[in-house]
This record gives structure tokens, C-alpha cells and sequence, in this order.
């Protein structure tokens, strides 16, 4: 017996076994194809909603680090060592053309930005605001916030101008008009006063309500001169080359950069923005658990409808001589085959659906356009369409549906063939 | 020689509070070849006979031999295996899978068994050559009528050559006409493949045409007549 069964396994490989199994369950999964495409049209709008939801969320958020990035931190920052916890302007560093080489070094650096970030008081004639001065080198620091695009009136600063741009709402508040002068106040690097005057080039309309009420531009040896802070920097801000490369960029230049410097990212800069970000994720993930939670019980109980009706048959196909763990793998096969046909053909139908969502974003009107204008926002529902949106989608119900297995694997095993021959 | 022998059978439902004795101390042989019908009036201990004969059912005492092996002693896997090996089953509602045609019906048992595509096919045909199917392997089992779907699960019971035929009241879902026509087939392969054939029937025409006819009555050997 032993001799004959090396020779049949010589001829049939356990390939074939499968194959056939596979066919088997193919086949029955057309014997009731309503019930079939029922069940996959319930995971199909499922995938197709939930891939639509979470690009909505991605979207918005990745408009959000985008503003973030854009308009204040940067990717990446290098900072004297003790300005996060204490910004002050006696905890900058000295300019040294060698850190930046050091940075450029690191293949995916595109370009880096010097800038000096200080407070001061801003007046006019009669007004006085609190201000936030930000030391720029125009050309390089437009290439990064494309400040250019938000000029409302007058021109951008050149290299070594010594006027200033400001915030509509700071203008505003101290009646300035263009090439009106403003006069700022401060305390400049190791206690020395700081004082100046500043023709008005420009006025600009920044994004963030708040910056559009205190935000002061200056060149940077301008703003160096005016804070007595000759060739200091707060920050070098570090642009990348592709945003995916972000964390190991970073991890090489907290590698490659040591004391007196600190490097740290837009997140570390900006946890608010990253808890919001997660926070808003959660309760996504909270409403696909539940969408999933109503599609793996619609599918559970057409699998057990399915395994209830067929019980005399699979007590037949063993008692005949089919082992249980082949039965298994039958309908092991059937609940993954409609699983995966309702996934793909959920992502089929979200790709290229998300695909125009982003690139025609959802317009908002009336009083919400209004209100995510105020925040700095683009009055638009914005798509994404990383790849993570999609796998995410197919990997959940893929696991799903092999947790949804799992019932008519251990009923197959479980099979008693006289009471499943008298069902 | 006996190719089953059965001894000293039981099987005992505990179900109610009252003990039913389905099969009472049943001793039985068949030999090689043999053409038997388990007969008796309904609840007399068949269908219980004919499980436990095909390793379906355990019996509660007694031991029952297949070729030497006692199917007491082997576990739930090794039984498939053995089933699939030695025992052919013919159940009274045809039950062919109905996803696959005459044909992949048949050769099923042999594509458990790991046989070689060239012997699957050759015997196939034979078979359904030999029930009169010639011509319908291709119909899938809600295109055939009753008579030729029992056809096909007789070709099926025998694919795998094994060392006998259980047939739990195969022609009770048949008219006169298909029954005549499957009895006939059965018994020429019986005659040609020698293979042992028991038949559980309450059919007139199957204790006729049976070589043998044993009659059971609350669970107990009543009659055991061999004809000529």
C-alpha cells in the first residue's frame, strides 16, 4: 500500500490537490450567484467607501502638514540646542558654512534656509502690536512658502533690502500703507536694545489668521543687524526632496549633527498639529471598524447560510473519502474568493474615482468656505491617493474575511458525517 | 474467503430515557463477489447495519473486520482513508456534488486517491460506458434524471475499485423502469468487476434480483438465505 501511494504522489502533485479544491470552490460559489454577488457587492461598497473616506481624511491632512510645512517649519529644522525650550534670541548660533555642507551632504536634502526668529513691538504713529520677526533670505525662502503668491500689495524683499513686509491684519491694525514706516522695538542678542525703522514693501495675506495679525518679514541682514545678532540664525529649515524620505533624512542628520545643535521635525515642532492629525485618524478608524464590523457579519451569515444548506453534501464528500482538512481548505478558498473579488473590485472602482476627486477637489460654499478661509485653509475637500489608502482598505477585509474563515474551516473539521448525512 | 466478517455487533441509543437497541448482537460474513440485500421493515436496523459496516458510525460492542482490519481501531483520519480506499457508497438521494459533471463526479474518489490523470480518465469512461452514460459525462447532475444520476453514483462508488458496494435503498427514489435498468447494471459489474455489493432495500425488485437476502427485525439477524 505504502509503495503504491509514493507512486500516485509521484503522478499527482499536492498542486494539483489545491487546483482542484480551488475549482471546487469557484464552481460553488456560482451554484447561488444572487447570494454570491450579494456578498461581494456588500464588501465591494464597503471597500469602496471606506478607501473614499480614509482619501478624504488623508487629504485633508496632508493639506494640513502641507500648510504646516510650507508656511511655518519646514520638513526639518536645525536649532541651536536649547532655542525649542527657551526661544530666545541669545539661543542662536553662529552661521558656519560647514553645518550646511554637512546637511547637503545627505542625498535627500534639496535645499536649506537660514532664518532668525525674534518678537518685538510694532508701532506706527499712534499703534503699537506685538510682532513676530522673521529674518528671511527672500529667494530661497520663496521657493519653499511661495510667500511671493500671497503678496496683496507692493513687492517681495530682495537680499539686502532694508524694508520690511507685513501681515494684512498687522497693516491693518497700525494704519500702515506701503512705504509708510514701521517702527519696531525689541531686545536684540545678549540684552541689547533693538530698535529700527522699516520702510513698508510689501503687504501679505498670510494663511494663518494669527501670522496675518503679528507677522513681520525682514532680509536677513537686516533683521541680523537690527537684533545685534550679526551672522546668528535661529534655524536652518531643511527641505527634502520627496516628503516620504522625511524619516530617514532625519534620522541621518540627528546622526551626522551633534551639540550645540539639535535637529528635530516638523512633528516634534508641531505636536499639536500631529495629536489633531491622530486624533482625527482614531475616530476614522473607529467609523471603518464599525462599517466593517456590519459587512463581516452580512458575510458571516451568508457563509453560514451556505454551509447549513450544503451539510448533507460535505457529509457525503467525506464520507466518500474527501478528508476534512480538504473540505476545509474548499471552503477556506470560497470565503477568500469572495472576499477578494469584493476587494477587487471595491479598489478598482475607488482608484480611478479618487483619482478625480484629487484632482477636482470638493468645493466648499457659503459660511464653511468662509470659516476655513479664516484658519488658513483652502475652502476644499482635498483627495489623497497614497498608495496606503488603497492596501490599507484590502488588507482589513482581506483579514476579515480570513477571520470570517475560520467558522467554516472548524464546521468542515468539526463534521460528524452520519448527522451531517441525515441534516 | 470473507472479506467482512462481523461480530457480535451492537449499537445502543442512549437518546431518551428508554435504551434502543438499533442493532442487536448482529453476526455476518460476506465474501468476495457477493450480491446481498439487508432487507426489514422500517426502524429493523439497516441503515445503523450499513453505517457502521462503512465506518460512519461506531458501533457500541462488537468488531467489525474488513480484510483484517478492525475499523474500531482506527481513528477518525484513517477511516476517510480507508473509506476512500476500500468502500464504495450508493446513498438513496444519488447526493452527487452538484457543481461537477458526470464525469468529474466519477473520477472525484480517484482525484482523492492522487490517481494519474490518464487512469482517472480511462476508467472513468469505462465506467460510464458500463452505466449507459456514454455521451452525458459533460451534464452536470440537475440535467440528468434520477435514474442517471443513480447511475453516475454507482459508476462513482466503483471508480476507486474498492473491496465492496454499500447501497443505502438506492432505488427508493426510482421508478420500476430506471430501478430494473440500475439492478441490471449493478449486478453485471458485480459479475464483471467482482466486487461485493450490499444493498439496505425494502424493494421487492432488489430482494429478487439479490443473491443473498438477510433480514433483520429490531435489530437482529431474522433470516439469512443465499439463492442459487
Amino acid at each position: 500500500m505504502k509503495q503504491e501511494n509514493n507512486r500516485r504522489s509521484f503522478f499527482c502533485s499536492p498542486w494539483e490537490g489545491l487546483r482542484e479544491a480551488f475549482k471546487l470552490a469557484w464552481r460553488n460559489l456560482w451554484r447561488n450567484k444572487r447570494r454570491t454577488l450579494i456578498t461581494v457587492s456588500s464588501i465591494f461598497f464597503g471597500v469602496l467607501l471606506s478607501a473614499y473616506m480614509t482619501s478624504m481624511q488623508e487629504g485633508s491632512y496632508e493639506k494640513m502638514v502641507e500648510i504646516v510645512v510650507k508656511f511655518y517649519s519646514g520638513y526639518i529644522q536645525v536649532h541651536h540646542e536649547e532655542y525649542w525650550e527657551n526661544k530666545s534670541i541669545n539661543n542662536t548660533f553662529e552661521y558656519d558654512q560647514a553645518l550646511t555642507d554637512k546637511i547637503m551632504v545627505n542625498k535627500d536634502v534639496d535645499f536649506v534656509i537660514p532664518r532668525l526668529e525674534s518678537f518685538g513691538l510694532a508701532s506706527s504713529e499712534e499703534l503699537t502690536k506685538g510682532a513676530i520677526v522673521f529674518g528671511i533670505d527672500p529667494e530661497p525662502e520663496n521657493q519653499l512658502t511661495g510667500i511671493l503668491e500671497k503678496i496683496t500689495k507692493g513687492n517681495y524683499l530682495t537680499k539686502n533690502d532694508d524694508g520690511v513686509i507685513i501681515g494684512e491684519g498687522l497693516a491693518s491694525y497700525l494704519k500702515l500703507q506701503l512705504n509708510d514706516t514701521l517702527v519696531m522695538i525689541s531686545q536684540g542678542f545678549h540684552g541689547v536694545s533693538a530698535a529700527g525703522k522699516f520702510p513698508v514693501r510689501g503687504i501679505i495675506k498670510h494663511v494663518s489668521p494669527e501670522l496675518n495679525k503679528t507677522i513681520v518679514y525682514m532680509a536677513l541682514p537686516k533683521c541680523q543687524e537690527f537684533f545685534s545678532a550679526e551672522n546668528r540664525l535661529t534655524s536652518l529649515v531643511v527641505n527634502i526632496k520627496d516628503s516620504d524620505m522625511m524619516r530617514r533624512t532625519l534620522r541621518n542628520l540627528k546622526n551626522d549633527i551633534q551639540s550645540p545643535y539639535s535637529v528635530m521635525s516638523w512633528e516634534e515642532m508641531q505636536p499639536e498639529v500631529v495629536q489633531q492629525i491622530e486624533g482625527d485618524r482614531a475616530s476614522g478608524v473607529i467609523m471603518k471598524a464599525i462599517l466593517y464590523m456590519v459587512i463581516a457579519f452580512g458575510v458571516l451569515g451568508t457563509i453560514m447560510m451556505m454551509i447549513a444548506e450544503r451539510k448533507r453534501e460535505f457529509g457525503v464528500m467525506v464520507s466518500v473519502g474527501m478528508k476534512k482538512g480538504k473540505l476545509a481548505t474548499i471552503l477556506l478558498f470560497e470565503t477568500i474568493l469572495i472576499g477578494l473579488m469584493g476587494i477587487a473590485s471595491g479598489i478598482l472602482v475607488a482608484l480611478p474615482l479618487i483619482q478625480i476627486q484629487k484632482a477636482n477637489p470638493i468645493p466648499f460654499t457659503g459660511q464653511a468656505a468662509q470659516m476655513m478661509e479664516e484658519f488658513g485653509f483652502e475652502p476644499y475637500m482635498f483627495f489623497s491617493s497614497t498608495p496606503e489608502v488603497f492596501y490599507h482598505q484590502a488588507i482589513s477585509v482581506f483579514v476579515l474575511t480570513i477571520i470570517i474563515a475560520i467558522y467554516p474551516v472548524i464546521a468542515a473539521l468539526r463534521l460528524k458525517e452520519i448527522k451531517a448525512l441525515h441534516s | 474467503m470473507n472479506i467482512i466478517d462481523i461480530k457480535n455487533l451492537y449499537k445502543t441509543y442512549n437518546d431518551s430515557e428508554v435504551k434502543v437497541h438499533a442493532v442487536n448482537g448482529v453476526d455476518l460474513s460476506f465474501e468476495k463477489g457477493e450480491f446481498a440485500a439487508i432487507v426489514g421493515p422500517s426502524g429493523s436496523g439497516k441503515t445503523t447495519l450499513l453505517n457502521m459496516l462503512g465506518g460512519l458510525d461506531q458501533p457500541t460492542e462488537g468488531s467489525i473486520l474488513i480484510d483484517g482490519t478492525d475499523l474500531s481501531q482506527l481513528k477518525s483520519s484513517q477511516l476517510i482513508d480507508f473509506r476512500m480506499r476500500n468502500i464504495g457508497f450508493v446513498f438513496q438521494a444519488y447526493n452527487l456534488i452538484p457543481v461537477l459533471t458526470a464525469k468529474e463526479n466519477v473520477e472525484f474518489i480517484m482525484h482523492l486517491q492522487n490517481r494519474p490523470k490518464a487512469e482517472r480518465e480511462s476508467r472513468t469512461m469505462e465506467l460510464l460506458k458500463a452505466v449507459g452514460l456514454e455521451g452525458r459525462e459533460n451534464s452536470r447532475p440537475n440535467k440528468l434524471s434520477g435514474g442517471q444520476q443513480q447511475r453516475v453514483a454507482v459508476a462513482r462508488a466503483l471508480a476507486s475499485k474498492p473491496k465492496f458496494v454499500l447501497a443505502d435503498e438506492p432505488t427508493a427514489n426510482l421508478d420500476s423502469k430506471s430501478t430494473e435498468n440500475l439492478l441490471d447494471i449493478m449486478e453485471e459489474l458485480n459479475r464483471k468487476e467482482n466486487v461485493t455489493f450490499i444493498f439496505s432495500t425494502h424493494d421487492q425488485r432488489v430482494m429478487n434480483k439479490a443473491h443473498r437476502v438477510i433480514t433483520l427485525e429490531d435489530g437482529k439477524i431474522i433470516s439469512d438465505v443465499r439463492k442459487n
